[in-house]
Parts: structure tokens; sequence; C-alpha cells
């Protein structure tokens, strides 16, 4: 562990996304106690300027804080980014493990499967999903579920051609173990580095197609998210630009946080690149 | 300057911080004249290849440098030339020939156009001359039909014509001094035996300087005028090559010969009547494949193992020999059902159990275990060594105590420190690795062991210690061995009997003794014929047995 942060912290940049997505983090977990009421509710003079009336980062066209929206947001954008990303994850490693370990017609059938999932855009994949199944923040999660396991089955099916023929996997074959046990306990965990760092850059755009569905009206309507404020404010951009700027750039900032994270542990865990100064 | 070519004067080359030592080489002190051949012999991690590469400048800068001495080339120290003088010198006066030609090679570049590019950036020459002159060199190195090979891509050339190539290149503007890395290492032996002839004669014919940078003593013998041997950076002994390698004076160089595998076969023990293992017709053919719906065309077909037929007798070791391609490994691992065979039976116990379905042939592993080839890919790096010896018991429905009990007491049998029981794999050096892959194949008490190539990726130090391990092992626990390898010094020394293998079929079998002193099929003559080193005349005397001896008791 000591060692891991060692290579991981000879990366400022990385060090310093880290420390952006802890303050987010932070945040979102303190959202209820600075931020006690509904992000909803109408908390006084619509239009106020940054500092104005009370309002920290200025008021909607309805009256609703800005500031406590993009608290509350916080949290929507994370939790949905990660419990998206853990599913799209395991997904993607079943179909990639078997597709990979077992080959031949199982790697066809599996891989075509995941081909027809790839040739969608997936924004456009994912607004029709959550258009389909209306939106709420279960529908959305399946959406941005759906779009996002294809790159991860790939990538683990990669790692497991690579690996299945290695001869440790050859000895446990001479041992008599089940394909399920070298499947899981010997060849997954060889392959977690790279599953670890595109599950983290996943987790990044998976807030952005959130925001992205959000800000086309395709958000749950009663959990307060960045895009919704971006959306609410679009109409008012040139007399009330800190409606959509705030919660733009709490966006900009996390996304890339995520993908600085995600390139240092790219390079800490990426043996190949460790040697690289 | 008279004949002194290259005069390597207290060379030390410095290794960024944090690696094992701070120098990779230090106080190297070498010379080679015209038309001499200088062999640096050592094992991995002695510093010989980057003594080769320092000449040439191609130290992997900035973090490994020459941090002290000088490389004297005809007059001018190589160190300090101005990195425009260094590009001239490269390729026109001294040239290099890598160990691996497929990857020194460019895959997208015909061969014609890699030997032209030379011409071109150092001699100025019409393109129709250059071409000839590019023909003449193919037809030099004795590859068949010039034109073709001109256009050939390095992969549609095979491993020995793409040395060749690599051979051509280096001799393309006749340089003073070739630089051989280990140009032998990746090649079967009737290929090495063709290359090493090739750049003997092409030397003589050109007066050419050779460095030779290997780690075969064979090879050393047949080639070197001169030797040097390298020992964790230092030069310990240098001299002629009659009298560094029959009268060795350092105990490292003594050691080192001494662990050479004699090629004079062992005494065949006498043959048990009790047959453990029989195989009849195996047959296995790759390929042929087609997509889920049948489009494209269908694989090349390699037919890797043809009706072989053989048997295996309680406590003898089976020896198969054969080049790369000749389906030794293919076989082994249809033998332990690892891969599926097309047809044939495989009997232990009068049980067929090449039909027995996977379930079935799980209570059989605990009769036939293998040792595998590479020491750094055998053994999951995320599992703990204890725990990739207790595996197989555990499989095998063995409580996690008894097994763990079990692979502690084989960690002392195969002679590591109790400890490495908490380890990871990383943590030690090949030699040790191959021990834990022994411990692993041992602790469903086989009774059938199969070797295959368990020593081909070791030094030779640690071969000789590892080789006398599985002999221990086996007298034991009375094992019958199947031990495959293409280095027919390392058969002799252990096989009781041959299976000689070609092109998938076994031309040759016999008890070891005979099939050296009497090859009946004329493969296994010429197989013979190319084991590097046999002009060596070693008295082995009492003494150098007995250092060996002493290394070999510690890794």
């Amino acid at each position: 562990m000591v060692e891991f942060w060692h290579l991981y912290s000879r990366s400022r940049s990385a060090v310093l996304g880290l420390g952006i997505l802890l303050v987010v983090v932070f945040l979102a977990a303190i959202a209820n106690f600075i931020y006690p009421e509904d992000p909803f509710r109408l908390a006084g003079q619509p239009i106020s300027v940054p500092g104005a009336n009370g309002f920290l980062l200025g008021s909607d066209t309805l009256g609703r804080d800005v500031a406590s929206g993009i608290a509350h947001g916080a949290k929507t954008s994370l939790l949905i980014g990660l419990v998206a990303t853990l599913a799209a994850v395991f997904i993607g490693i079943i179909f990639g493990a078997f597709a990979g370990y077992y080959g031949g017609r199982v790697d066809d059938l599996l891989m075509r499967v995941t081909e027809i999932f790839q040739t969608i855009p997936s924004f456009v994949f994912a607004i029709l999903l959550v258009a389909i199944m209306k939106p709420s923040i279960e529908s959305i999660v399946i959406a941005i579920t759906v779009v996002s396991w294809p790159g991860v089955a790939r990538l683990v099916r990669g790692e497991f051609l690579a690996l299945k023929n290695r001869e440790f996997v050859q000895a446990c074959h001479t041992l008599g173990m089940s394909d399920m046990r070298i499947m899981m306990r010997e060849i997954l965990p060889n392959c977690l580095s790279p599953i670890i760092v595109i599950g983290s850059l996943m987790v990044a755009t998976a807030i952005l197609i959130e925001s992205g569905l959000a800000f086309l009206g395709l958000g749950d309507p009663n959990i307060m998210s960045w895009g919704f404020l971006i959306g609410a404010g679009r109409t008012m951009l040139r007399s009330a630009w800190w409606v959509c700027t705030f919660p733009g750039i709490a966006i900009l900032v996390t996304v890339l946080a995520i993908n600085l994270v995600g390139e240092g542990l790219n390079d800490a865990l990426n043996p190949r690149l460790r040697e690289r100064n | 300057m008279s004949s002194k070519l290259l005069d390597i004067t207290d060379l030390a080359i410095q290794l960024p911080e944090g690696a094992d030592r701070q120098f990779a080489v230090k106080d190297v002190n070498l010379e080679l004249a015209r038309g001499e051949t200088l062999c640096v012999v050592g094992e991995s991690g002695s510093g010989k290849s980057l003594t080769g590469r320092a000449i040439m400048g191609l130290l992997p800068a900035p973090h490994v440098r020459v941090a002290k001495g000088s490389i004297d080339f005809d007059g001018e120290d190589v160190t300090k030339v101005s990195y425009d003088r260094l590009r001239q010198i490269r390729g026109s006066e001294i040239s290099m020939i890598f160990q691996e030609p497929m990857t020194a090679l460019n895959p997208v570049m015909s061969i014609g156009d890699q030997i032209d590019e030379i011409f071109r950036f150092h001699v100025d020459m019409p393109g129709t001359e250059r071409a000839k002159k590019a023909i003449k060199l193919l037809e030099d190195v004795n590859l068949p039909d010039p034109a073709q090979i001109m256009k050939a891509y390095p992969h549609e050339l095979s491993g020995g014509q793409r040395q060749r190539a690599m051979i051509a290149m280096a001799l393309a503007l006749e340089p003073k001094i070739i630089i051989a890395d280990e140009p032998t290492t990746a090649l079967d032996v009737t290929t090495q035996a063709q290359i090493l002839k090739l750049i003997r004669d092409m030397q003589l014919a050109k007066d050419t300087g050779v460095l030779f940078v290997t780690h075969d003593f064979g090879v050393v013998a047949d080639i070197a005028d001169r030797v040097a041997v390298m020992q964790e950076g230092f030069v310990v002994e240098s001299g002629t090559v009659k009298q560094v390698l029959n009268h060795p004076t350092h105990p490292y160089t003594q050691a080192l010969i001494a662990a050479v595998p004699r090629l004079k076969p062992r005494e065949s023990r006498v043959r048990s009547e009790t047959q453990v293992l029989a195989a009849k017709d195996i047959c296995k053919t790759f390929g042929g494949g087609r997509g889920l719906f049948g489009f494209g065309k269908p694989d090349r077909i390699v037919k890797a193992v043809q009706n072989v037929t053989l048997d295996l007798h309680s406590g003898e070791t089976l020896g198969i020999v054969g080049e790369s391609g000749s389906g030794k490994s293919t076989l082994a691992r249809c033998i332990i059902r690892l891969i599926d065979t097309d047809s044939g039976e495989i009997i232990i116990d009068g049980t067929n159990i090449n039909s027995l379905n996977r379930a079935d042939m799980r209570p059989w592993r605990t009769k036939i275990q293998m040792v595998f080839q590479d020491p750094f890919a055998s053994l999951n790096p995320r599992i703990k060594v204890g725990d990739i010896i207790a595996q197989g018991p555990v499989t095998q429905g063995v409580s996690k105590e008894d097994a763990d009990a079990r692979a502690r007491e084989l960690i002392a049998i195969v002679g590591l420190d109790e400890r490495a029981f908490e380890r990871y794999p990383h943590e030690f050096s090949g030699g040790q690795r191959q021990r834990i892959g022994i411990a692993r194949s041992l602790a469903l008490k086989p009774e059938i062991l199969i070797a295959d190539e368990p020593v081909s990726a070791l030094d030779v130090s640690i071969q000789a210690q590892i080789l006398e391990l599985l002999d221990e092992i086996r007298g034991q626990m009375n094992l019958s061995m199947i031990f495959i390898t293409h280095d027919l010094r390392v058969a002799a020394q252990v096989c009781d009997r041959l299976a000689v293998m070609r092109y998938g079929e076994i031309v040759e079998t016999g008890p070891t003794a005979d099939v050296f002193a009497d090859p009946q099929h004329a493969y296994t003559r010429e197989l013979l014929a190319a084991v590097p080193g046999q002009g060596w005349e070693q008295d082995i005397e009492p003494t150098l047995s007995a250092t060996a001896d002493q290394t070999n008791s510690a890794v």
C-alpha cells in the first residue's frame, strides 16, 4: 500500500486530481448538513446575483439556491457515476471473462452481442433507453450501464485471451482445478489493474452522460443534479450567467479530477510505465 | 596502431539509482585485434551485453551511461566522439548482430529495403548499383534465391534466414568490427551450427574483428580465439580459448565450466518391467477452424503430433528431444490432457485416460504432473508461494491444514527457506522459482512427472542445480519422468532413453547411450553433429568436479 502510494504520488497531477475528488466527495457528504432544506425549495428572490440576498452562488429564475443545488447535485452525480460503473464493470467482466476464456463459439456469440451494443452511439442510445423507461434515477443508472459495459467486456476479453495460455494457468489445469475457480481466482486478479483504470475513467463518462440527460430534461424530476441546474438556467444564459456557469464548472472540475486519478492509477498500476519518469 | 582494433580500458558503466548494483560493469579491460574473435562469456546480469552495446554507443541513456574509462577504436575514443561521427561509425565501421532477428528487423520493410538503407545512409551510390551489391551480400551469406529474399518481409523468412539477412546487413559496408550479441541463442542447434560457420567464414574472408557475446561454452569452444569471462560486471578471467576452457584459473570460470553438461550419455539404469504409461497413436492437428458464420478462410492446418507411440517404465527418464516446432511440447500437453488429442490412447494403470471427461479426469491428475519451462510465467504473481504449492491438494479435496503442512514440507525438500511460504513469486530468482514449480508438481505425490524444458530458461550453473534436484527427487519418490529438451547435452545427462522428434513424428527411440553412439536416423546424426563444442576435449579434472559440487549445494 505504501509502495503503491509512492508510485501514485510521483505524478503531481494525479495527486491534485485525487485532492479535488476528495473535496467533491466531502461536499456531497455534508450537503445535507450545510443545506438541510430541499434544493428544489424556492428559497428567496429569483435571479439574485452571487453574493446577494444570502445566495452564495446566486439563485435561478424560480429563486432556488444554486449553491445548494450544486452540493446536492454532487451526491447525485457521484452516486450515479459509481453505481452505473460498478454495474457496467460487473457485466463487462462476466462477458469478457467467458468470451476470452472459452474462445471459439462462446467468444463469437458474446462478442457479436457486444458489437451490437457498440454500433449504436452511446449517448443517443442512453436517451432512447431513458425515454422508453420513463426518467427516474434507476432508469438513468440502467441506461448508463447498458451503454458503457461493452468497453469493459472488450478489455477483459483481451486480458483473458492473453493470460489463459500462460503456464501458471496450464498448471492449474493439470492440478484438476475447475474452470470457474481458474477464471475467478487465478486469472481475474491478474487483470484487475487495467479494470480499475478503465473503471475510474468510466465514472467520469457516466457523470457526463447523466448531466447530458438531465440537461435535456430526461433526469429524475425529483432529484437535484448538475445537468438539471444547467438545463434550468440555459434560457437565461445571458442575463443570469451564474445559473449555468457554476454547475458547469462543477462538472468540468469533477470529470477532470477523475480523469487525472485514472491516469495516475494507470501509471502506478501498469508495470511497463513504472520505469518512466 | 598495429593490429589492435579495439581497446577498452577501465570501462565502467553506471546504472540508475535503485538498481541492484551501482555499476553494470566495472574495471573492464578488453582488446580485439583484426581477424580475431573475442568471446565475452557470462551468465545473465553479468554485464556482457551492455559492454557490447557501449562500444556502439547504444546504452539506454541517460540512466545508463559510461562513467569511466575509454573505448578506443582505431585511435578514436568512441565514448567521446560527436554524435555525427558515432553515426558514421555505426554500421560502416562497427556493426552489430542482435539476438532475436525477428525484432531486430523492421517488420514492415522488405529485406532489400533494409539493406538498401545502410548504403543510402553511408555511401553515395546509384540505386541500381546498391541493389546489385545487396544481392551479392545475400548470396555471400548463402541465402537461396537472393532476388526473392530482397522482396520478402521478415515474417516470410525462417529464423535462420532472418539471422543470415541480419548478418548480410552487418557485413554490408565491410566493417572492421562486428559485435554479435548472442546471435544464435534463439536458433535451433542445426541452424546455430550453420550461422556460426557463416560468421567464421565471413570473418576469415574480410579479416574482421568479432566480439561475440554468449553464455554458451560450447559455442565459445567452437568459435573463439580469445575468451573473457564476466561475473557481475567484472572480467574475472581472460586469455586464449585453450587456456580458459581447459585450464581455468578463476574459481568462477571453473564452476561454470564444470556446470556445462557433458555430451557423454549417462549409464542407463536397469529398466524396470512395470510399464507406468503408454501412449498409442497420438495425433493432434491445429487449425482448420472457421468463424461463427463460417466466413473467411479456414486457418492453416498444422500437424503438430502424428501417430506418436511411446511407453514409460517405472523409475526411468524418457527424453523427448527435437528442435523448435517438432511438436514435443504439444505431445507433452496431450499426454497430460492439457490439449485434447484428435485420436490415440493414453494408458495409465490399464485405464485409457484419453477418453475421460474433465470431471472423471480429476482423480487421475494426482498420478501425472508437469514442470513448466518459463519460471516467470508458470507461477501466478498474485498468489503466495505456500498457496501455490498447496493448491493441488486443496483442489483434490485435502484439508487446508494438511495441504499447508505438505507445502511446508516440499519447500524444504526443494531446498528453499521456510519463509518462502509467505512470500510472492516475484521475490525469487529464476532458479528458485523453478524450485517452487517443482514443489507444486510434487504436492500431489505423482508417479509420473513431465518436465517441459525445465532448465532452458536458466543460467548454466543454476541449470546444473535444478537437474541435480530433479535427479534427487526422482530417486526419493520413485518418479518416472518424461523430460523434454532441445539440448542434447542436458538430455545426455538426465535421460535413460531418448525419443527424437521431427515434424510431429518420432524418428528414433532407444537407450540414450545407443542413440548417441550409433544414431540410426539421418536427422539424429545431424542433430548430434550440430551440438557446439564437441571438439573441445575436456579433461575433467578432479579439482573441477569438487568445485562444482560446492557451488551446486547452494542457490
